[in-house]
C-alpha cells in the first residue's frame, strides 16, 4: 500500500521496542467481543488509473448544463491562479495555525482576507471564516441573543433565502430562541409590520437580505432606526459580491452583516465546499465566534500576525464560548483573497456590470416572449423572479433538454433566474428561444 | 536562500494594475447598475488591491514559504490525525463534472454526484458499524451540534422533556461540552481514574431521568482504550440515555473496532483527520454523523436516498432534527474521502488502526526516559506526556514546541488535554516511516538535553523560524485585525 511505509522488518523492530510480538499485542486490552474480525464490505483497493476511471464515469452522469441558477450559488468566473495557488501543500496540508512562528502564510492571508471582507462590508471586524451562509446568519442569530443577554426572540424577514432561514430555524429550536417571520410585501420586507413587531421590546435581532431571495435589492433606510430604538441589532445577510456597487450593511446602519462568500470566486461544487463571512462592529467584537487574527509584532520587533482574542473560543472557554466553532472554511477564504486581489475594486464592478446587463436584458426578453411577467417592480442586480403563464416546470424542463439549467422554481409558477459575467449574449438568446417555443 | 518576505497584498497594490481578464460586457450599451437609485448605491470604493497576475502568484508564493504542512514535515498534533493527504484526491475532488454543478441541478442531471454521496455514507455506515450517515455537517464540531440534536429530537419525539444534561469527561476536546451549550444542554463533567478512563464509580450516581446522553471519545483523549465501555454502554441505556462517540480519535481503531459495535448510538467522522483529506489552514473538514438503527429519521435534512430501481434522489424527513446545512455538506471534502477509501480498499482500511498505533507506542517508548509518562501501558495512536522528567530547569511544555520549530518538526498539540500541566499530546499517524520517527525521537532527546545543560537556549527558542516568539498580549489588548486599522496607527 502506497500510503504504509512500514516494511516487515520495521514492524518487528518497532513492536521490539514497545515490548510487543505482534501488531495484535497493541489491542490486547480491549475485549474481545469488540473487535472486529470480519472482512468489510467495501471494494478491494484501486490503483490511481482504476480510480480516475471510476469517477470518470461517475461524472458522465452529472450533465453539464448552462447555468441560470442562483438562489445563492452563483456560477462567477473563478480565476486559475487560485487553483495553483490553493494546491500549494504548505498551505493546503496546514491546519489551524497554532504555532504562529510557522504559519505566517496562513495567518497573513486569513489578516488580508478580515481586511478586504471589512472593506467590502464596511464593518470594523470580521472573523477568519464561517462554515457557510446558512451557518454564519444562525450565528449572528446567536450573537444577537448572547448581546441582548434576557431576550430570546429574533426577526427574519420572509424575503431572506428559506436555505437560510431554515438553518436558523434550527439553531434557534434547540436553544429556546422563538423565531418570528416580518412578512413580505410586493417582493420587499414590509416595514410598517415589522415596527410593530418591535414593539413588545422583546426582540434581541432583526435578520434582513441584500440583494433578497428575489433579487431585489431593498430599500432599508430608516430600518436601523427602527430596530436601535426598540434595543434590537440589524442583522443583514448580504451577498458580498454585489458589495463593489451595493451600499453596504455599515451604511445601512447593520451590527452584524453575514453570508456566504461563494459569489468570490468559488466555484459551484454541488453545494460546498464554500465560506460564510460574518462581520460586526467594535462594540461586538468580543461576541464574535471563530478565529481572529491581529498583528503584533515578535521578540525582534518584526511585524508578524497571530491568533486572537482567544478567550472567545471554545479551547478556551469550552461550555462558556461564543460558539463551538474549531475547524472552519480558511483554505475557501485563501480562495476569497486571492479573487478579490486579482479583481481588485474594479474587476468586481465590471462583474457586476455584466451581470446586471444580461439580467436585465433577460429580464426584457423573457417578458417579450408573453410567457412571463417579472413578479415584482423593483431594482434588481443579477437575479429576479419572472410569474409564468405556462407551468415553470414545464418551461424548467424544456429548458433542461436543451442543456440549460433554467434558474430556480420556488413556486409553481415563478422562477428565480440569475445571470453572471460568464452567460454570453447568444446562451440568453437561446433560453429565450426554447422558452418562446414552448 | 530564500529572501526574508514581509509585504501584505495592499502594500503592493498601484493604481492602474489589474490581475483579471473577463469576457467583453455585451449589454454594457444598454444596462448599467449605475443607473440604480442612488440611495442603494456604496458611496466609495472598498480599499482591495490593485496587483498583476503575477503580483498574485508570487506574492501568495512567498507567503506559503512562511509556512509548515504535513507535506513540509513532521506534524505531529495530537488528536488532529496529520496525515499524507493524498494528491489523487485532489485530483478527483477538481473535476470540472463535479464542480461545475449547482447545487439545484435537478437529480436526473446529478445522479453521479448524488452516488458519490450515497456510497461515502454507506461505507462509513460500514466502518463504523451503525446504519446511516449524513454527510451534510461541515466540520467535527459541527458534526457534534448535529448529533446532539439528534439525541435531543430521540427525546422529545418520546415526550420525555426532562432530559437536558449531557455527561462529558473531564478529559474531553473543548469542543464537546461547547457543543452542547450550542444545543441549549447543560454540562455535567464526569471525572476520570487515575489511568485516565472514564471513572464508572463517579459516573453511575449522575444518571438519572434528566440526563440525554454521554459524549465520549474512544480512545479518549490521552489514547487510552475506554476499556469499560460495554459496561458503561449498559448503564447509559438503562438510565434511558444515549452514547454519542466523538469521533475524533477514531484514526486508533480503524480498522480493529467499531463505535456501532462498542454500543454507541451517535457518532461523528472528521474526513479531514481519518480519511485523509487536507486541513486546509483549517478547514474546510466535513464531519458526517452516523446513527444506529432506529435513529436514521431523525438525520438533518436534505437526505440522499435511492429508489427501487438504483436511482439516486434528495429526500426530507418530518421527523428530522433539522436543517444544518445550505446543501450536502462540504462536497469536495466528500469526493476526496471518497477516493482514499477506494484507494485504501477494504484489504488496507483494516491496516490504519494498527500502523497509527504502532507509531505512537515506538515514540512513546523510546521517549519515556526523557519526558514523563503520567499513565503507563499500551496507547492507542497518540499518548501525552507530563512534560520532561526533569524540571528543574524551569523548562515548560511551550518552550520545548518552540524549540522542536528551530529543528524542522511542527510542535506536537500542547496544554491539552487538561489534566495534566505540561500536556504534550503526540500523534505520529500511519503514513510516517520509521526513519521520520527516529529521526524525531532524537531531536526530542537532543532538546530534553538541552534543557539541562543550557536551558536558555531552549527558553528563547525558536531562532530559525520567519518570525520568533510574538507579543500575543498586545494583540489582544489593542486588536488590529484589519489593513486599515493597521496602517492608522
Amino acid at each position: 500500500m502506497k500510503y504504509f511505509p512500514h516494511t516487515t522488518e520495521d514492524i518487528e523492530q518497532m513492536l521490539a521496542v514497545a515490548g510487543l510480538k505482534s501488531l495484535d499485542d497493541l489491542f490486547a486490552e480491549i475485549p474481545q467481543q469488540l473487535l472486529f474480525n470480519k472482512e468489510f464490505a467495501l471494494p478491494e483497493a484501486m490503483s490511481e488509473a482504476e480510480i480516475r476511471r471510476f469517477f470518470d464515469e461517475l461524472g458522465s452522469r452529472n450533465c453539464r448544463l448552462v447555468c441560470f441558477a442562483g438562489a445563492g450559488v452563483e456560477d462567477h468566473y473563478s480565476p486559475s491562479v487560485i487553483n495553483a495557488i490553493i494546491q500549494r501543500g504548505e498551505f493546503l496540508t496546514a491546519y489551524t495555525p497554532y504555532q504562529p512562528e510557522i504559519s505566517q502564510g496562513t495567518l497573513q492571508y486569513i489578516f488580508e482576507y478580515q481586511s478586504m471582507i471589512t472593506e467590502l462590508t464596511g464593518m470594523d471586524v470580521t472573523n477568519a471564516s464561517m462554515y457557510d451562509g446558512t451557518t454564519a446568519t444562525a450565528e449572528a442569530m446567536m450573537m444577537t441573543i448572547a448581546a441582548a443577554k434576557k431576550r430570546n426572540k429574533v426577526l427574519v424577514s420572509a424575503t431572506i433565502n428559506p436555505k437560510v432561514k431554515r438553518v436558523v430555524e434550527t439553531y434557534a429550536k434547540y436553544q429556546g430562541v422563538i423565531v418570528e417571520t416580518v412578512p413580505e410585501k410586493d417582493g420587499v420586507t414590509d416595514l410598517a409590520t415589522l415596527e410593530a413587531m418591535l414593539a413588545g421590546d422583546d426582540v434581541a435581532g432583526v435578520i434582513l437580505a441584500q440583494p433578497n431571495f428575489y433579487g431585489i435589492i431593498e430599500d432599508y433606510t430608516g430600518v436601523a432606526d427602527i430596530c436601535h430604538a426598540k434595543k434590537a441589532l440589524m442583522v443583514m445577510n448580504a451577498n458580498p459580491s454585489s458589495l463593489a456597487v451595493l451600499k453596504t450593511p455599515a451604511e445601512w446602519g447593520a451590527d452584524i452583516a453575514c453570508g456566504d462568500a461563494q459569489s468570490l470566486g468559488i466555484p459551484m461544487n454541488y453545494g460546498g465546499s464554500y465560506v460564510g463571512y460574518l462581520a460586526t462592529t467594535n462594540a461586538l467584537v468580543r461576541k464574535l465566534p471563530g478565529r481572529i487574527v491581529g498583528a503584533t509584532t515578535d521578540v525582534d520587533g518584526k511585524r508578524a500576525f497571530v491568533l486572537t482574542l482567544q478567550a472567545r473560543e471554545q479551547h478556551i472557554r469550552r461550555e462558556k464560548a461564543n460558539s463551538n466553532i474549531c475547524s472552519n472554511q480558511s483554505l475557501m477564504a485563501l480562495y476569497v483573497t486571492i479573487y478579490l486581489s486579482l479583481m481588485g475594486h474594479k474587476g468586481l464592478k465590471e462583474v457586476n456590470a455584466a451581470s446586471y446587463g444580461g439580467a436585465h436584458y433577460l429580464a426584457e426578453r423573457l417578458v417579450a416572449t408573453g410567457k412571463c411577467t417579472l413578479a415584482f417592480d423593483k431594482p434588481f442586480m443579477n437575479e429576479f423572479a419572472v410569474k409564468t403563464t405556462v407551468p415553470a416546470k414545464d418551461i424548467q424542463e424544456a429548458l433542461l433538454a436543451a442543456g440549460i439549467l433554467g434558474g430556480v422554481r420556488i413556486a409553481d409558477d415563478m422562477l428565480l433566474i440569475c445571470v453572471t459575467e460568464q452567460r454570453t449574449k447568444a446562451e440568453i438568446d437561446k433560453l429565450v428561444e426554447v422558452v418562446n417555443n414552448i | 536562500m530564500i529572501r526574508n518576505y514581509d509585504k501584505l497584498i495592499f502594500e503592493l497594490s498601484k493604481e492602474g494594475r489589474q490581475g483579471y481578464s473577463l469576457p467583453k460586457n455585451e449589454f454594457k450599451e444598454q444596462y448599467c447598475p449605475c443607473t440604480l437609485p442612488a440611495n442603494l448605491k456604496r458611496t466609495d470604493a472598498p480599499l482591495l488591491p490593485q496587483v498583476t497576475e503575477f503580483d498574485v502568484v508570487r506574492h501568495y508564493t512567498n507567503l506559503s514559504n512562511k509556512n509548515f504542512g504535513v507535506d513540509t514535515g513532521f506534524y505531529p498534533l495530537g488528536s488532529c490525525t496529520m496525515k499524507y493527504n493524498p494528491r489523487i484526491n485532489e485530483e478527483i475532488c477538481a473535476l470540472p463534472a463535479f464542480t461545475s454543478l449547482h447545487p439545484e441541478t435537478p437529480v436526473q442531471a446529478s445522479q453521479g454526484a448524488l452516488e458519490v454521496y450515497y456510497n461515502l455514507a454507506a461505507s462509513l455506515a460500514e466502518i463504523s458499524g451503525l446504519s446511516a450517515f449524513t454527510l451534510n455537517p461541515y466540520a467535527g464540531a459541527h458534526g457534534e451540534l448535529t448529533g446532539l440534536m439528534i439525541m435531543r429530537s430521540y427525546h422529545a419525539q418520546r415526550g420525555d422533556l426532562k432530559r437536558t444534561k449531557v455527561i462529558v469527561p473531564d478529559s474531553a476536546h473543548g469542543t464537546n461540552p461547547a457543543s452542547a451549550a450550542v444545543c441549549g444542554l447543560q454540562i455535567v463533567e464526569v471525572k476520570s481514574t487515575a489511568n485516565g478512563t472514564v471513572d464508572v464509580e463517579d459516573l453511575k450516581p449522575l444518571l438519572d431521568d434528566t440526563v440525554a446522553g454521554i459524549m465520549m471519545t474512544n480512545p479518549n483523549t490521552l489514547g487510552i482504550f475506554e476499556t469499560e465501555i460495554p459496561e458503561i454502554a449498559r448503564l447509559v441505556h438503562e438510565a434511558g440515555g444515549l452514547l454519542y462517540y466523538d469521533g475524533a480519535n477514531l484514526n486508533a481503531v480503524l480498522g480493529k473496532c467499531r463505535p456501532g459495535d462498542m454500543g454507541f448510538d451517535i457518532m461523528h467522522i472528521n474526513l479531514h483527520k481519518t480519511f485523509s483529506t487536507p486541513h486546509g489552514g483549517g478547514g474546510p473538514g466535513d464531519g458526517p454523523v452516523g446513527v444506529r438503527t432506529g435513529l436514521e429519521h431523525l438525520l438533518p435534512n436534505p437526505q440522499v436516498k435511492k429508489d427501487d430501481a438504483g436511482r439516486f434522489f434528495i429526500d426530507s424527513d418530518e421527523q428530522s432534527a433539522g436543517y444544518v446545512s445550505n446543501f450536502l455538506g462540504n462536497f469536495g471534502v466528500l469526493m476526496r474521502a471518497y477516493t482514499y477509501i477506494l484507494t485504501l480498499g477494504r484489504e488496507n482500511v483494516k491496516m490504519v488502526g494498527p500502523l497509527a498505533v504502532l507509531n505512537a507506542n515506538y515514540v512513546k517508548e523510546s521517549l519515556k526516559n526523557e519526558y514523563l509518562l503520567p499513565i503507563e501501558g499500551v496507547c492507542k495512536h497518540e499518548f501525552v506526556f507530563d512534560g520532561l522528567v526533569d524540571k528543574s530547569t524551569g523548562v515548560t511544555t511551550l518552550d520545548i514546541a518552540k524549540r522542536l520549530l528551530d529543528y524542522g518538526y511542527h510542535a506536537p498539540t500542547i496544554y491539552f488535554p487538561l489534566l495534566f500541566h505540561q500536556s504534550i499530546m503526540i500523534e505520529p499517524t500511519e503514513t510516517e516511516s520509521k526513519e521520520t520517527l527516529d529521526e524525531f525521537i532524537a531531536v526530542m532527546k537532543t532538546v530534553a538535553r538541552e534543557a539541562i545543560e543550557n536551558p536558555d537556549v531552549v527558553k528563547n527558542a525558536p531562532y530559525s523560524t520567519p518570525v520568533r516568539r510574538l507579543d500575543e498580549t498586545t494583540a489582544a489588548r489593542s486588536p488590529k485585525t484589519t489593513y486599515k486599522q493597521l496602517v492608522a496607527e
